[in-house]
């Protein structure tokens, strides 16, 4: 059979670094397709080269038999392709019809926009995916499903031929990525192609078809989902062997229990205006202690208002050394304590600066003399911690841009480890950092762990909490229901824990 | 998704090395442009090796270059400072007031210190204003700064009631005309300021804040830095810097016309900033880069006006050398 | 998390915010002038002050687009003195070509601001301010540094010395056509609905495929435009070209926009409302004259900008207020 999208030997390089050698990708029609690899394997370059983003340096694209060379985002709309970025690609402050319709207006016999026919066929669309809403009102104020399927319903407007997802269940609760799986089935059901890009393998199982691997800019595979397992996708994002990696085990986090002791920190009732409504925690010295939920559960607003960032609105943070909490950054890194944050681009490098400059950052009071910083130290911290997490750079007056995610979280962390704290809050330690770099930044926490730092630790991915944390307390909903004890927590049980109903907590 | 540049491998090293080359190219671009605007001057401005010249062109450029070094400073905090012409004059203005008052001429020395101190003082408390503005309400940089550029102006008016003001004032003119080692005080000034704010950038705490605000303000945020306070003070600076400003213009004029001074300053300051290789996107503070634009925009200005061209021409010169150099920066960086 | 704020910024707005104060400050401005002032609402005194405050409309028109799409157009001022001084040259035609010469010549500096913003990707008030210098010093040069008689002969002068019934002057008549047609641009058309939605966010209208680039250009043109019209109705009104006028009129209209509620990190943005604001400003100058005519402050010109800067201030001030409460209800 004729396949709907046929990519074949793509070619791009960005100022002399290959992203892409000799790429493809074929989609067959009402087929939903994975698209996966590790991060920089190639995969949002090539979508982008489909979709008129970016231009090949060489290679085909057929696109229902025909070739197709997309200039533009709309160019590749109009040719029945769209596609539903990572960051929504949508307009927050404008209609939920608007959004849908926007560069398509219906037309009234005077050339103005038919808002009347705009919001009869949107909310046709929509309650097609079972949803129901006021689509008058702004997308903004409608949660990030909402805001997803809205996406979605513009690509149906569009008579899509092929829909492009990626990661689109990255900030979903359960019951939104049900909602979204169930939209993916209606569009497979209608004819129309889906490229799923995602991280989470397990979805792959629920939805995908077949999945294509990409590693270094390659196509290294193309599988039937039926009949792969996860071990074995991962071991073709590798390029490893499956059995070794099942013999390494999946985290490097687990180890030596040391004896948790003197309490570092201890939060209680915390609520704030957002999201917060009744979190306690507790971290003793040498203990590491997860924060399990869902995201949306209040995780990483924990986190921030426990470093000071965002003001309680209710409740006490105290530690060993503070007493009374923090009211800003400063004061908490005073009190011994580093916020690795979860969003490394946003929040974590300053990416002009070098990597000297970004790891001493938060340790600027430490070197800060009468009339000058003091450069002579401040290179000597900075390259043992080089040396010590074994951090890849040509020099460390690199511009840390320059370096991989996986070098750059080791600098970040090692802006925190400069300062030698008590305790540790680490959001998301490992996301976006190859598999070989996990390793490494978890076996670093470890290290620091059995040297008596505490750790807060977030993660969504299961296997770390399970296998790193001593204790996990598990939230829903801005609300701590339950605490979790190492030895025992399998993965079963925290999902479980963290599924439980509210009632269930409350009890 | 990460971008590609992130892979590490041999490339990505040279790409680091591409892009060193880069600036480096357009560094001496800078230095390129200087040595050929003093190739034409040679070849074509009258009179252009003299000692004389030299003299104008310092004189001219110090208030140039010094309102740059604190304009420099705020957009490396990604901000903007359009109101340093306006508090050029409100300083300027000030200062004729004092010392020419009944107070200052019963204390000579004293009226002297008021007239220099109380102008600049008056100028930090507009920094501060503006600072506030954008620290603690949010308010863009360039909407916070343009209420000073045009009221300004008109507070320095209606201190004077828009008279021109001349004096001879022989101990405060030395601020505009007096030479130190055969070369003008400002001159000697202008390195002063250069070499302490390099030193600031380069060397201190509040240096590195300033560029890790600019560079990401949360990520400073997160570091314990305080992103107000830094805002806040690079604004004050620069007003600071307007305000000494101000009183060289008129200091070397003998006169104060609060219309006059610092008009469009903030354009050649900008300029200045942007040819000496600041990133308008904040995280850069290139302090004798700034300088270097100064000097460059200063040369260009009086080759035009030596070789008998218009004012309002030299305008639409200027206009364009700003488009040009922020292309070139634009382009660089992609 | 943050759309959620926005969301409530707009709806405390434009529900039961500022949109609707602005509306309230001009009728309360209004009462008092007319209750304090014997003159106030008279013939006169209402036809110079829509004639003088139509140019000020004009170039509000033209911002508030630009500010809608995040941008900013400081060169309004310096178009408005250049084109002014161009239509004193045209006069001799008549106003049938000197008015659209006049716009034309302010949509071509419009141009060279789309030109540098979208093709050379200059910040705005970068390529503004270098067209804010660029068109004063065009202006300086072209009129010799002289204001420019206009020609007394021809109907020119009829359209900014001219009105309605003794009451509505010409050029406010001819704005607010403009202003309804740009409301319909904005409210019915897609152009309009581009606009405002790259005020939302860029990046995002460029994926959605919309014409990202011919709104910002539409935008530019159409503020240069606007600039145009006002210098035509300066140099008709004032009977001359005028090189040096114009100085901080980039501030009034941003001052209109603001106060007519349009967020200025772009997105939200009313026509009615800008007018509104436009309005507002001109009274506050307009009552200062009456105070000033009764003797009770001593009003120099120069006081002008003074007051033009604290209005901006306030409204600065109220606006963060504004988004402070709106955020407080958000969350």
């Amino acid at each position: 059979m004729q396949p709907l999208l046929r990519m074949q030997g793509i070619n791009k390089s960005f100022a002399g670094v290959v992203a892409l050698s000799s790429a493809g990708l074929e989609i067959a029609a009402g087929e939903v397709h994975a698209l996966i690899g590790q991060n920089g394997a190639g995969k949002s370059t090539l979508i982008k080269i489909l979709t008129g983003v970016y231009r090949k340096d060489s290679g085909d694209i057929e696109f229902e038999g025909a070739p197709l060379n997309a200039q533009s985002p709309r160019e590749a709309q109009d040719n029945g392709i769209a596609t539903i970025y990572q960051e929504l690609s949508l307009v927050p402050l404008r209609s939920v019809t608007e959004n849908v319709i926007m560069g398509y207006e219906p037309r009234t016999r005077f050339g103005f926009i038919d808002w009347k026919a705009a919001h009869d066929r949107t909310r046709e669309i929509l309650s097609g995916f079972g949803i129901d809403i006021d689509v008058t009102r702004p997308l903004g104020s409608y949660s990030t499903a909402i805001q997803q399927l809205t996406a979605i319903a513009r690509a149906v407007s569009l008579n899509a031929r092929l829909v492009i997802m990626d990661e689109p269940t990255s900030s979903l609760d359960d019951r939104e990525v049900e909602t979204l799986f169930g939209v993916v089935r209606g569009l497979k059901a209608r004819g129309v192609s889906v490229i799923y890009v995602s991280h989470f393998l397990d979805e792959l199982f629920h939805i995908c078809d077949r999945a294509t691997i990409m590693r270094d800019g390659q196509t290294v595979a193309v599988r039937e989902i039926a009949s792969t397992t996860k071990l074995g996708l991962i071991a073709d994002m590798l390029g490893r062997d499956p059995e070794e990696i099942a013999a390494a085990g999946m985290t490097d986090l687990g180890g030596g229990k040391g004896e948790a002791g003197e309490l570092l920190l201890d939060a209680r009732n915390l609520s704030t205006r957002r999201m917060l409504r009744d979190v306690s925690v507790s971290v003793r010295k040498g203990e590491i202690v997860g924060l399990g939920g869902l995201l949306g559960s209040g995780r990483t607003e924990a986190a921030r208002a426990i470093f000071g960032l965002d003001r309680l609105s209710a409740g006490t943070v105290s530690t060993h050394r503070t007493p009374a909490g923090f009211s800003d950054p400063a004061e908490a890194i005073r009190g011994g304590v580093g916020f690795l944050t979860e969003d490394r681009k946003a929040e974590g490098i300053v990416p002009e600066m070098s990597v000297r400059e970004n790891m001493t950052l938060a340790l600027l009071p430490a070197l800060a003399g009468k009339f000058s910083l003091d450069r002579a130290r401040e290179e000597e911290i900075v390259k043992k911690f080089v040396d010590a997490l074994g951090i890849k750079l040509a020099s460390i007056e690199q511009p840390i841009r320059e370096l991989s995610g996986g070098n750059q979280q080791k600098v970040l962390l090692a802006r925190w480890l400069a300062l030698e704290p008590d305790l540790l809050i680490l959001d998301e330690p490992t996301r976006g950092v190859d598999v070989g770099a996990k390793f490494e930044i978890q076996s670093i926490i470890r290290e620091y762990v059995e040297k008596g730092v505490g750790v807060l630790l977030i993660s969504s991915e299961f296997e770390e909490l399970v296998e790193g944390a001593d204790r996990i307390v598990v939230l829903q909903d801005g609300v701590s229901v339950t605490e979790l004890r190492n030895p025992g927590i399998t993965e079963e049980k925290l999902i479980g824990a963290i599924a439980q109903s509210h009632e269930g907590a409350e009890a | 998704m990460t971008d590609q540049a992130q892979t590490p491998s041999p490339q990505s090293r040279s790409l680091a090395m591409n892009g060193f080359d880069w600036k480096r190219l357009s560094r001496h671009g800078g230095l390129i442009a200087l040595a050929l605007l003093l190739l034409i001057n040679i070849l074509i401005t009258p009179n252009f090796l003299q000692l004389q010249t030299l003299f104008v062109n310092i004189s001219q450029v110090a208030t140039i270059a010094i309102v740059a070094v604190g304009m420099t400073l705020v957009i490396a905090t990604a901000g903007i400072d359009l109101s340093v012409g306006a508090v050029m004059a409100v300083a300027g203005a000030l200062a004729p007031l004092i010392f020419l008052s009944d107070f200052a001429q019963a204390n000579p020395s004293l009226g002297l210190a008021l007239s220099i101190a109380v102008p600049i003082l008056v100028a930090l408390v507009c920094g501060l204003f503006n600072g506030v503005l954008v620290a603690y309400l949010g308010v863009q940089p360039i909407i916070a700064t343009l209420i000073f550029f045009i009221s300004g102006r008109g507070i320095a008016q209606v201190l004077t009631n828009g008279n021109l003001q001349t004096f001879s004032h022989p101990g405060f003119s030395y601020i505009g005309t007096g030479k130190i080692l055969g070369l003008p005080f400002q001159g000697w000034l202008v390195l002063v300021i250069a070499v302490v704010f390099w030193w600031v950038v380069n060397r201190t705490m509040f240096g590195r804040r300033i560029l890790a605000v600019g560079g990401n303000e949360k990520a400073a945020r997160l570091t314990g830095t305080p992103v107000r306070r830094v805002k806040i003070g690079v604004y004050v600076i620069s007003a600071g810097l307007s305000g000494i400003a101000g009183l060289i213009v008129v200091a070397i004029n003998s006169a104060s016309d609060a219309a006059r001074i610092g008009n469009l300053m903030e354009l050649d300051a900008i300029a200045a900033a942007v040819v000496g290789g600041t990133l308008l996107m904040g995280g850069k503070a290139p302090i004798f880069g700034a300088i270097l634009g100064a000097i460059i925009i200063q040369l260009v200005k009086y080759t035009l006006l030596a070789n008998g061209v218009a004012d309002e021409v030299a305008l639409i010169a200027k206009a364009g050398i700003i488009v040009l150099a922020v292309y070139v920066q634009q382009g660089r960086k992609e | 998390m943050l759309d959620t704020n926005a969301f409530d910024l707009r709806k405390y707005l434009q529900g039961n915010g500022q949109s609707v104060g602005v509306w309230i400050a001009l009728v309360a401005m209004i009462l008092f002038g007319a209750l304090r002032y014997d003159n106030f609402t008279g013939a006169y005194n209402i036809s110079s002050f829509l004639n003088y405050n139509s140019m000020f409309i004009a170039i509000s028109l033209g911002m508030c687009f630009v500010i809608m799409t995040g941008g900013i157009d400081l060169s309004v001022g310096s178009v408005v003195a250049f084109t002014s001084v161009c239509v004193a040259y045209l006069s001799p035609y008549g106003i049938q070509v000197a008015l659209p010469g006049g716009i034309l010549a302010g949509m071509a500096i419009g141009a060279l601001n789309a030109f540098f913003v979208i093709k050379m990707r200059i910040p705005p008030f970068i390529a503004t301010l270098a067209t804010m210098l660029g068109a004063k010093g065009g202006a300086l040069v072209i009129s010799g540094r002289q204001t420019i008689s206009v020609d007394w002969g021809s109907n020119f002068t009829k359209f900014g010395m001219g009105n309605v019934g003794g009451l509505l002057p010409w050029s406010i008549i001819v704005v607010m056509v403009l202003a309804v047609g740009l409301w319909v641009v904005l409210e019915k058309t897609s152009i309009g609905r581009t606009v405002e939605a790259i005020g939302g966010g860029e990046d995002a209208t460029r994926m959605m495929g919309l014409p990202v680039d011919r709104a910002k250009a539409f935008v530019y043109i159409l503020s240069g435009g606007c600039a145009g019209l006002a210098g035509v109705i300066l140099a008709s009104g004032f009977g001359a070209g005028q090189p040096l006028e114009g100085v901080g009129w980039e501030l009034s209209a941003i001052a209109s926009v603001v106060v007519g509620g349009t967020l200025l990190t772009g997105g939200l943005g009313s026509v009615p409302a800008t007018v509104a604001g436009a309005l507002l400003l001109g009274l506050v100058f307009n009552i200062l004259n009456f105070e000033n005519g009764r003797g009770v402050i001593s009003f120099s010109a120069y006081w002008q900008m003074v007051v033009r800067g604290m209005f901006l201030f306030v409204v600065i001030l109220l606006q963060s207020r504004f988004s402070r409460a709106a955020a407080k209800q958000g969350a």
